[in-house]
């Protein structure tokens, strides 16, 4: 056994309302620079729909993740060693920037400069690929929101392509449901496998998969490699970029800031162990069905205490120990059994994980003159549900509609159990035996799932606990001291090389600099960072920069009162007595009746 | 006697290339290593560049070995596995021919890309351009050196240019040898060297990352974190105390 501790999320789908905040928050903080204009480190997509890139589900094309060869070895699909050198010079496999979308810009000048007249000017767009101006922008990430286009698109979503029922998405009978997606940190991540210069890698501390800058040679392997698509290209640059998971603020305890920001509190964030001798084989499950069992068993119990003495053997510290045994992940995962991975038959063994998506089948029982919140109805509609099992079964299980229709079951035991005590009914411990559950079981993860304070849904543990005081940028070890530095402006201009050639400046001088301008900064309009932007990496959720939200109503007074309240809590508890990083012990069975 | 510039071509400047591709890779390692890289256009455009780049590139591969053979393996070894020199020459213009006919006609059309396709051009620096001249001179000189070579002269290198080559790495460099050769091959050496020069200077670098090693290492790398960057704060100076 070689346990490792993996950082990783859940995401509830019910509870996604498509709003994007999530794909915005993560763009101002990592993607906001020329050269990667096009990409969505977060992406909310509209299934059925195309996803974006555009069907990057569909591997017959794309040949990203893994396969296995006749003789049962793993191989990455678009082939091995040999066969990616032999493409490095021109990659087939490598999407086309209108996969992706063909980012662009309005021309703003045209109406600030446009003479008095009596038509309306209007800002052309202009691409910021070509620099030529557009005459029509026909794609973008998320062009097919709530089902835009369809149903004429209807056979580019490559599930849809696949199952085999009749899908309605007539206006009346549609159904449709949001899917974010950010990058899975798998435990055996093709993109990894993919590269070349050995740039990207697997984090061993949390399992963060990170490309290195300094490494990467533009050799584009890795976005062949990820079936998900979620390594890009920064076309400025020339170098490999993907979801970080947000390290800088996972290593101080902060959540991600798509998880921070997220409308619906959908998203959790937890620590699993799992037993990494145990990755290669799981993965190389024959039947792409099993490969969802086979994942969950390379997660080892936390409560274990084998598992734990060999944890402590391993390495690691205690406190993720003690984090892994309050995962809001493991308890979604294994103990409820509710969450499902994400398209387990590409082989990667991912790791952002979901919950499905529950809620059109009350309304639809409702509807149709029923009891839509009685668990007999539930449970029978749940096969001819809107969403069809089917098609969740394809995303989710590789097909196997049982653990989809056994994760509805329980999310449906839930509501009728909850249903009946709003109700003032008596407890019916028979609803939770129909799933398997034990009434405290159930109503634990109705606290989980609902209730969703934020130190249940994010439980994370710092960084190397020993080495605290490094965490404090402290003066030390000055972080300006890199060569160039300081204030060199490395990664800020253009270097003799292209596009930010030279050095880039680590985060923290690009925070330095900002901080220093908004204090010395003598109008409001600057008082944030360069240009109004708000540095969302020190952000936590607590603070109310100036320019991150719309001023409030009434005067400025009153604003700063509802902001202190909000600061305080609606219960008037403080807030801030829990800090983010802490990991608050509470009696094991508040949560866990044993 | 040779002249001062004979000797300065053929006796110093190898030198200098070299010497300026060496401390220029070392320094570009040091201090650029964010920008060493392919910088690749394919994500704009891949109709063209699919047959042009692997055309250039495999060609300029041939071409490399080319060289090797006919500066590295003297004509008494050939010689020597039964090779004559008729055979060896007709055998290297073939080789020759084809693997230049693939480079030139690779860059071209990449050229030919670069200028037309909106994307590609607009993400063209004017150190690409510089370093487009650098490698085509070499290129074109040495097409026009082996064509002539073909038609009409027949003038064995190999007795040489060659010598001269080998002897810059005993540090004896044979000036005499090289500044009686025709005028085609002194100015193909020269657009030769200064390419070398050019290298760590422009994009070119790429060539000296070719991930070799990836035929040997496992297919997952995994890595701690550096304990010297936790956070986002820089490592300790080597005089600095980390403890207290
Ligand atoms: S999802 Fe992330 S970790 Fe997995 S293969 Fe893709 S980029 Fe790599
Ligand atoms: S912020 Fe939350 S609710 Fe909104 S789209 Fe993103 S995941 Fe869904």
């Amino acid at each position: 056994m070689r346990v490792m501790a993996q950082i990783a999320m859940v995401m509830n789908l019910d509870k996604c309302i498509g709003c994007h905040t999530c794909s915005v928050t993560c763009k101002q903080l990592w993607t906001s620079r020329p050269g990667v204009e096009y990409v969505w480190f977060n992406n909310v997509e509209t299934r059925p729909g195309q996803g974006y890139p555009r069907r990057y589900e569909d591997q017959e094309r794309w040949r990203g993740g893994w396969k296995l060869t006749r003789r049962g070895r793993l191989v990455p699909k678009a082939g091995g060693r040999a066969r990616r050198l032999a493409s490095i010079f021109a990659n087939p496999l490598l999407p086309n920037i209108r996969d992706y979308y063909e980012p662009w810009t309005y021309d703003y000048e045209s109406v600030a400069q446009a003479p008095p007249g009596d038509d309306f000017p209007v800002a052309p767009p202009r691409s910021l690929i070509s620099g030529e101006r557009m005459d029509n922008i026909t794609w973008s990430g998320n062009w097919d929101d709530n089902l835009g286009g369809m149903p004429q698109h209807e056979s580019d979503d490559p599930i849809l392509a696949r199952i085999q029922e009749k899908i309605r998405l007539e206006f009346e009978q549609a159904f449709m449901f949001y899917l974010p997606r950010i990058c899975e940190h798998c435990l055996n991540p093709s993109c990894v496998a993919s590269c070349p210069s050995g740039a990207l890698y697997k984090r061993v501390e949390d399992g963060i998969v990170l490309v290195d800058q300094d490494r990467c040679r533009g050799w584009r392997m890795c976005v062949t490699g990820c079936p998900y698509k979620k390594v890009y290209f920064n076309h400025r640059t020339g170098k490999a970029e993907k979801c970080t998971f947000c390290f800088p603020r996972i290593e101080i305890g902060l959540p991600t800031v798509c998880s921070e920001t997220c409308v619906g509190r959908l998203r959790n964030i937890g620590v699993l162990l799992y037993d990494a001798d145990r990755v290669p084989k799981a993965a190389a499950t024959p039947r792409e069905q099993d490969l969802y069992p086979a994942q969950l068993g390379v997660f080892l119990d936390p409560h274990d205490p084998r598992v734990a003495a060999e944890a402590e053997r391993a390495g690691i510290p205690h406190d993720w120990l003690i984090a892994a045994r309050r995962s809001p992940v493991y308890d979604l995962i294994v103990t409820y059994g509710v969450a499902l991975p994400l398209h387990p038959e590409f082989r990667t063994l991912p790791m952002v994980w979901y919950v499905p998506p529950l809620s059109p089948v009350v309304e639809a029982i409702t509807a149709s003159g029923h009891d839509g919140e009685d668990h007999d109805n539930l449970f029978a509609a749940i096969d001819v549900l809107r969403i069809p099992v089917s098609y969740l079964a394809e995303l989710f299980t590789a097909g196997d509609e049982e653990p989809v229709r056994r994760s509805l079951r329980r999310l449906a035991a839930m509501r009728t159990h909850r249903r009946r005590l709003n109700l003032g009914d008596p407890v019916d411990p028979s609803i939770a035996e129909s799933v398997g559950f034990t009434v405290d079981q159930l109503e634990d993860m109705y606290r989980l799932l609902a209730l969703a304070k934020p130190e249940d849904r994010y439980v994370i543990p710092t960084a190397v606990a020993g080495d605290v005081r490094a965490l404090e940028e402290a003066p030390l070890g000055c972080s300006l001291d890199y060569e160039g530095g300081p204030g060199m402006g490395g990664g800020a201009g253009s270097g003799p090389f292209g596009e930010a050639s030279g050095r880039p400046a680590p985060i923290a001088v690009e925070t330095f600099h900002g901080l220093r301008e908004r204090s010395t900064a003598d109008s409001a309009s600057r008082a944030s960072l360069r240009h109004g932007q708000v540095n969302l990496l020190n952000w936590d959720a607590r603070s109310d920069p100036e320019g991150l939200f719309p001023p409030r109503e009434g005067t400025k007074a009153e604003a700063e009162g509802a902001r202190e309240e909000q600061r305080r809590g609606v219960d008037g508890s403080d807030r801030l007595a829990a800090g983010p990083g802490e990991i608050q012990l509470r009696p094991p069975d508040e949560r866990r009746p044993q | 006697m040779p002249s001062l510039i004979d000797v300065f071509l053929w006796g110093a400047l190898p030198y200098m290339c070299v010497a300026l591709l060496v401390t220029g890779l070392v320094w570009r390692y040091r201090y650029d290593r964010f920008g060493w890289t392919t910088r690749s256009s394919e994500l704009y455009e891949k109709r063209v560049l699919r047959l042009a780049s692997p055309m250039f590139h495999f060609g300029l591969l041939a071409v490399l070995a080319g060289h090797i053979l006919g500066l590295f393996v003297p004509m008494s070894w050939t010689q020597a596995v039964g090779l004559s020199e008729a055979a060896y020459s007709w055998m290297a213009m073939t080789f020759g021919l084809v693997a230049g006919v693939l480079t030139l006609g690779g860059i071209a059309l990449l050229v030919w890309r670069r200028r037309t396709t909106g994307p590609v051009f607009l993400a063209t620096t004017v150190n690409d351009k510089i370093m487009y001249l650098f490698l085509l001179a070499p290129l074109c000189l040495g097409f026009v050196t082996t064509f002539m070579n073909a038609s009409t002269l027949h003038y064995n290198y190999r007795t040489s240019v060659s010598p001269w080559a080998r002897s810059l790495f005993v540090f004896q460099p044979d000036i005499e040898l090289m500044a009686r050769t025709p005028l085609e091959y002194r100015v193909h050496a020269v657009a030769g060297l200064l390419l070398f020069a050019v290298v760590p200077f422009t994009r070119l670098v790429h060539a000296y990352a070719a991930p070799v090693h990836y035929l040997f290492r496992p297919y997952i790398v995994y890595r701690a974190r550096d304990p010297r960057f936790v956070g986002t704060a820089g490592p300790h100076r080597g005089w600095q105390r980390g403890d207290i």
